[in-house]
């Protein structure tokens, strides 16, 4: 009954691990950029802060232009990259996982960074009296406080990168196996006569990974506030 | 010997400008709610920079506007009991208690820890989240957590204020214990003249941001007369 073409579970499992790489990966400048952003107080701030914010207002497409012309093989960043550090972008999954962080930075920044400023900065004062300079005060009151806004703003990342389409697609196209991801193998079985059924399967498989993501990110958040509150 | 000579302009109306020395174990700044005493104690902790001044600490320059000294914080050695406690709500008790020396990198001491522990009688607790504590309870844990970083000096913020009549009178013995058995001076400040005549051996009044007189806890007699008047 719900039959699925060897392909097609690639895709899923394609878009899976580009989007689990892609959030983990972008999980430390999200916190670093959000920590920033949220306490820090330097020239240039706001213009930081719409630069982190622009993959979400620029379409897609124009990012993953940028990225094109930017980290393609033949631009002078992507050869220096694929020459001397071996890291290649273009037409690789690791592509579609850049492409996926960088638009779902914007997402994640901002749920950490509402997180950090929502705590206590009293508490942050009093960890400095009792002898903690700012990075363990960052690190064993900050960080921990905002745990339920990191956790939100992973899962954020994660359901992005899982539906990014028109960044991706222009920047590393379209090749099963290695760039086609669940929205791209949708949109190319509805293009075929006949692959609506099987583009109707992806969809409620896309539903489903969704589904499961939000309740357990839910879960987890609980999770944290209770442990952080000692109830 | 706490010498502190500062200024600091707070607002538009409110200037402060506030020079005290005190030596002896247990100095209370005394004055009404908006008289700056907050204000002083957080410029001797380095929360607050002063515009002009100078704190020296037994012989130690904290700050020093003229020769750019500004110790941080985190390396003054200054313990402080804020007056909602602001315990870390993430921690247990006797996470909150090993913090400082946590934070210095000394090794554990489970006799001065079990010390404190007995001095305020926070055993039953350690434990137990600080959202669990009553607020008596939680400024217990608090002074506790001051203590164990060894700090210099002690400041103490109205750590009274938020507790209702009965529970002031539960911890008031703590705070005297804390005064003749820890070798820690300790600086108080409060409004409340009953507890200050309980507590300090000195008295230093501020008014406006002013210190309006110095002097034994007698002062207080005429001052609190003078304030009803």
């Amino acid at each position: 009954m719900f039959e699925l073409s060897p392909q097609d579970w690639t895709a899923v499992a394609l878009s899976l691990r580009v989007a689990a790489v892609s959030t983990l990966f972008a999980l430390p400048f999200g916190i670093a950029i959000a920590a920033l952003l949220a306490r820090g107080s330097f020239w240039g701030k706001s213009l930081l802060d719409a630069v982190v914010h622009m993959p979400l207002v620029l379409p897609p497409v124009a990012t993953g232009y940028l990225l094109l012309i930017s980290l393609g093989r033949k631009a002078p960043l992507g050869a220096f990259l694929a020459d001397y550090c071996g890291i290649v972008f273009s037409f690789r999954w690791t592509g579609a996982a850049l492409a996926c962080g960088i638009m779902a930075f914007p997402l994640m920044v901002r749920a950490i960074r509402l997180s950090i400023e929502a705590i206590d900065r009293r508490l942050e004062d009093a960890a400095a009296t009792l002898g903690a300079n700012s990075g363990w005060t960052f690190v064993t009151v900050t960080l921990p406080l905002a745990l339920p806004g990191i956790i939100a703003g992973m899962m954020l990342a994660f359901a992005r990168a899982l539906g990014e389409f028109g960044a991706t697609i222009t920047f590393v196209s379209n090749i099963p196996g290695e760039t086609q991801t669940i929205s791209a193998a949708i949109y190319t079985l509805i293009q075929v006569p006949g692959g609506d059924s099987d583009a109707l399967k992806l969809v409620i498989i896309s539903i489903v990974i969704c589904f499961a993501a939000l309740l357990a990110s839910e879960w987890l958040a609980r999770r944290a506030t209770a442990r952080l509150h000692g109830v | 010997m706490l010498v502190v000579q500062v200024e600091k302009r707070l607002g538009e109306f409110f200037s402060l400008k506030v020079s005290l020395t005190s030596e002896s174990r247990a100095t209370a700044l005394f004055g009404a709610s908006g008289a700056g005493k907050t204000s002083v104690i957080n410029m001797i902790a380095g929360l607050l920079k002063p515009d002009h001044g100078r704190i020296e600490l037994d012989g130690e320059v904290l700050f020093d506007d003229l020769r750019y000294v500004d110790v941080p914080t985190s390396q003054r050695r200054i313990g402080y009991v804020f007056q909602e406690g602001r315990l870390f709500p993430h921690f247990s008790v006797r996470r909150n208690l090993d913090y400082g020396r946590w934070m210095s990198g000394h090794a554990p001491d489970s006799a001065a820890f079990n010390h404190v522990v007995e001095l305020l009688d926070i055993g039953h607790l350690l434990d137990r989240r600080p959202g669990k504590l009553s607020g008596g309870e939680r400024q217990r844990v608090a002074v506790g957590r001051a203590l164990l970083m060894r700090p210099r000096l002690l400041l103490l913020d109205e750590p009274l204020a938020s507790l209702d009549a009965g529970r002031k009178r539960d911890i008031l013995p703590y705070l005297e214990r804390l005064r003749d058995n820890a070798q820690v001076p300790m600086i108080y400040v409060s409004h409340n003249a009953a507890e200050v005549k309980r507590i300090a051996s000195r008295v230093v009044c501020l008014e406006a941001g002013r210190v309006r007189i110095a002097g034994g806890p007698e002062l207080l007699d005429a001052a609190q007369a003078d304030m009803l008047a």
